[in-house]
């Protein structure tokens, strides 16, 4: 198990510092200088070279680099230039909210995804299998912002059922705090449960042809049993991958679910520094999704070792 | 023993594939060359300009001068929605053309010289992978300025991991092959196994992926566009028009829906197209 | 053969739907099993005999179509519903897979799959399962069964694996035990040792067993009643000392022909039966095993031998030409 851990963490190292890298390149992508962009109508050519110097733009970029990365390994990711805000203050503030919205889509994809792939395979080929898989396929060609606006339109604008917009904090009102939550989670997890299901569905009809299962079935269990127990958990581990990729994804990558029900996560604090031009919020974010993806996709490897004992025995 | 393989591979094909062009696949491919041409005649059409504000009335329901109503701002839904298909099939086109040509290529050399070349290849292509792509899609744009240039390569860009991953699979199966050690035992370059012998048997999967890939290439250009940060306005996209149409949802849903709808038709084209196609050229079914 | 019979099998046959047509796996397959008595299938691969045992189990893949009459234990396990099935499967009826390497749940624990029978059937709870559990490993020759509970059936060697797979066969005292080819998986050194393990529990425990095997030296001494198959069908039946006394069928003879023999000069050549089974999707009108019969005269490639019992009523075959005792030992 150590051994294992171990090699995980040899490949994790160069994963991370690669993404810095390509983080600090994009920035650099930008046509001018950051210190044009900061100051805006205010830039001379005289306040520019000040404010380069100060903020050491006119290093040597490896120096910079190494300066940045010092900097982030210290939690050190910069403060906003237009609100005054740290990068790590703006993060922590918002994580919460998307935490909250990963978890509920997560977990409405899952309950809806797992029945449907288990039905699915156990009458693989039935009228229910040919329907569940037809419109998990169509569903594959309609994208969130279609799906939010589709829930708005129903829930919100028709039924007055549910609010299309406004977050309250969990503190103050925790029904009001779900209520806000139901429509951005059901969809995202209205795009979750296809990708699970078909994921799940074609390892477990897989799974139904082995052996144990037959054995299974000649010890006179109980159906739910042989289908909960001896079948689902070893169909698991690519629905367990696919799980993992979603809640990094979803961290940071649900920022047109957010946008549109004004969730003030991550993926909001994105767009908006992207709308305010915010460089350094943009920054640090992005390095924080990319690093929280790559740190989820190392959790959800090391999760397949609880799952299957070969892997956890060095057998793999 | 090779006699009888081969009967019972044509007996247990061919049934098979003629029910996968059916009567679905011929409707996505029609609808598919319907929204071509209408695209690539948007100028020739007897339409408005689809930024032209039509002093008449905004959000106007259909008329004969106005066959889907005008939009917020007065302007021609029907023709908004032409020249923006446009604008979807110009980034939903070019962008995995270029992850086609390089990823192709990349994933053809891992996959035909192994080694160290691709450790190389496999893990750099990992690292890209690692960010979640709108995100970086998001960011990129942000950085460089909004236009469809800068969309279709960044896109492009993005979609390169995907097609090296197909390449080099279809190539890892065919370099075995016996006519790849053929070619090698008569003296072949590599560089004519590559484009002769591996490219027309590699082409194939790859091409069924392109289509898959055409219609992720809409849905991530239409987000963006309907965030406000893609197909910079007042150039139509659909993106954008379901974005523009979702602040009048209340009294004119149309306005988000009509888009919505023909968006979510193309997908579903070219999703039906490739999937029928990767059916058919799944190298693992070819190396039966 | 004077006692009610646990198992008797109708005329039972197994059609398979294949892309090249119907594949009739068993054809009209009759057999008679005592309470506590033991019977040798005994065939090549593709002969049908585990298709058979699945259909005894009622186990046979969903596309099959089964006909004819399985009565176990006074009931038609075809027409059973499927909750008395599952009732009846793990204390009445239990089975030995092939191979302990896909028969075992790779990823649960020995301890929860002994168990989880002796819960579902007798009722007992986790603690006293368990304790039950161990004395079951202990039984079938599992040293140090406490920490085996724990373990993963792939830190188990694959003797040790089906020592597993026999221990939750045994775990709610089966009246019938079926053995799938169950040392086929295994090395040679430890083949004997599961065999013999499997008779020593069939007798204690008074449970009838069918031992299934490609090999006629596995079922000399260790079992009642041999049945020989071919082709889906049965071609000779008799109580084991008859049948290895007095071999009627080419084919029985040319299987125990082809087990090596240990008192045969070095680097003598092995006989092997020539030719391949007949494709069971193309049937064919004589004797199936006419193609391959070294004996084989016209009429065995026009007509197809009933099984009957031409000289005493215990030993049944089916050949127009069988051995007997002179030729046998001319051959």
């Amino acid at each position: 198990m150590l051994g294992f851990v171990g090699r995980r963490i040899i490949y994790l190292v160069p994963v991370l510092l690669a993404v810095t890298l390509l983080t600090f390149f994009i920035a650099s992508l930008l046509p001018g200088d950051l210190a044009y962009a900061m100051l805006g109508d205010q830039a001379t050519p005289d306040k520019v070279a000040a404010l380069r110097h100060e903020m050491g733009l006119d290093l040597p970029v490896i120096w910079r680099y190494l300066h940045w990365l010092g900097d982030v390994l210290q939690g050190n990711l910069g403060r906003s230039f237009r609100t005054g805000e740290t990068v790590a203050d703006a993060i922590t503030g918002r994580l919460p909210v998307s935490v909250e919205l990963m978890l509920m889509a997560e977990i409405t994809g899952l309950l809806i995804g797992i029945p449907i792939a288990i039905i699915c395979a156990v009458k693989q080929g039935g009228a229910f299998d040919r329907i569940a898989t037809g419109i998990a396929f169509g569903k594959l060609s309609i994208p969130a912002f279609m799906v939010a606006i589709l829930m708005i339109y129903l829930f919100a604008v028709k039924l007055h059922l549910l609010p299309a917009t406004g977050y309250v904090p969990f503190a103050e009102d925790p029904i009001g705090n779900i209520r806000g939550f139901i429509l951005p989670a059901l969809t995202l997890a209205f795009g979750e449960w296809p990708v699970l299901m078909r994921v799940l569905r074609s390892d477990m009809i897989a799974t139904l042809q082995e052996d144990y299962i037959a054995m299974a079935k000649a010890k006179g269990l109980k159906p739910w049993r042989i289908l909960l127990v001896h079948a689902l958990k070893p169909s698991s581990l690519t629905l367990v991958t696919v799980t993992g990729i979603n809640i990094g994804r979803l961290i940071g990558g649900a920022l047109i679910v957010e946008t549109i029900f004004a969730l003030p996560g991550i993926g909001r604090l994105l767009v908006t520094a992207i709308y305010a031009r915010d460089f350094i919020i943009l920054q640090g974010v992005v390095l924080f999704v990319a690093a929280g993806f790559v740190i989820v996709n190392f959790i959800v490897d090391l999760l397949y070792a609880v799952l299957d004992p070969r892997i956890r025995h060095g057998r793999a | 023993m090779a006699a009888l393989d081969l009967s019972i591979d044509t007996a247990s094909v061919s049934p098979v594939r003629k029910r996968r062009f059916g009567n679905l696949f011929l409707i996505a491919a029609a609808w598919i060359v319907i929204v071509f041409v209408a695209a690539a005649l948007a100028n020739i059409l007897p339409l408005p300009e689809p930024d032209h504000m039509d002093i008449g009335g905004r959000r106007l329901p259909p008329t004969a001068a106005h066959l889907l109503g005008t939009d917020n701002l007065a302007r021609d839904m029907l023709s908004r929605l032409i020249f923006g298909a446009r604008a979807s099939l110009i980034v939903g086109l070019l962008a995995p053309v270029i992850g086609l040509g390089i990823g192709g290529a990349l994933g053809m050399l891992a996959g035909y010289f192994r080694g160290r070349l691709e450790t190389l290849i496999v893990g750099s292509v990992d690292v890209l992978l690692a960010f979640p792509p709108l995100v970086l899609a998001l960011a990129v744009v942000a950085y460089l300025g909004q236009s469809i240039t800068n969309l279709t390569i960044v896109i492009g860009f993005l979609s390169i991991p995907a097609f090296t991953r197909v390449a080099r699979a279809a190539t890892l199966s065919l370099a075995q092959r016996e006519f790849v050690t053929a070619a090698r035992a008569l003296g072949a370059t590599h560089l004519r196994i590559l484009v002769r012998e591996l490219l027309p048997n590699v082409f194939l999967p790859l091409l069924a992926f392109f289509l898959l890939a055409v219609a992720v290439t809409i849905v991530v250009e239409g987000a963006l566009s309907f965030l406000g940060l893609g197909v910079p306005p007042p150039t139509p996209s659909w993106g954008s028009m379901i974005g523009e149409g979702r602040e009048s949802l209340e009294f004119t849903p149309w306005l988000a829906f009509i888009p919505a709808v023909t968006m979510f038709l193309t997908v579903l084209a070219f999703n039906i197209v490739g999937d029928t196609l990767r059916a058919i050229t799944d190298p693992r079914q070819g190396a039966l | 053969m004077n006692a009610a019979p646990l198992l008797s099998i109708e005329n039972v046959s197994v059609d398979l739907p294949t892309p090249r047509g119907n594949l009739r796996a068993v054809d009209g397959v009759d057999l008679v099993l005592a309470p506590g008595q033991t019977l040798g299938i005994v065939g090549e691969s593709g002969c049908g005999k585990t298709m058979l045992s699945r259909a005894i189990l009622q186990l046979l893949p969903k596309k099959a179509n089964l006909t004819g009459r399985v009565m176990f234990d006074g009931r038609d396990m075809v027409t059973l519903p499927r909750e008395a099935l599952r009732k009846l499967r793990g204390p009445s009826l239990a089975v030995v897979f092939q191979d302990p390497m896909t028969s075992l749940n790779p990823v649960l624990t020995i301890g929860l799959q002994i168990g989880e029978t002796l819960q579902e059937h007798l009722g007992m709870d986790g603690s006293s399962a368990a304790k039950r559990s161990v004395e079951l490993l202990a039984a079938v020759g599992i040293p140090a069964p406490e920490q085996r509970l724990k373990q993963y059936p792939h830190q188990l060697s694959g003797g040790m694996r089906q020592r597993v797979a026999i221990a939750i066969a045994l775990s709610c005292e089966p009246k019938l035990l079926i053995a799938d080819e169950p040392t086929t998986a295994l090395d040679v050194t430890v083949q004997a040792q599961i065999l013999d393990l499997l008779a020593r529990e069939q007798r204690s425990r008074h449970m009838a067993m069918i031992l299934i095997t490609h090999d006629l030296g596995v079922v000399a001494g260790r079992t009642d009643e041999v049945a020989v198959m071919y082709a889906g069908r049965v071609v000779e039946r008799a109580p084991t000392s008859d049948l290895f006394k007095r071999m009627r069928m080419p084919y029985s003879e040319a299987l125990l022909a082809a087990i090596p023999k240990i008192d045969a000069p070095p680097h003598s050549k092995l006989p092997a039966i020539s030719g391949r089974p007949p494709d069971p999707t193309r049937p064919i009108p004589g004797c199936s095993f006419s193609p391959r019969c070294r004996y084989v005269k016209d009429r065995c490639k026009a007509e197809k031998p009933a099984l009957t019992t031409p000289d005493s009523a215990n030993h049944q075959y089916a050949c127009w030409h069988p051995l007997s005792l002179r030729e046998r030992m001319s051959a």
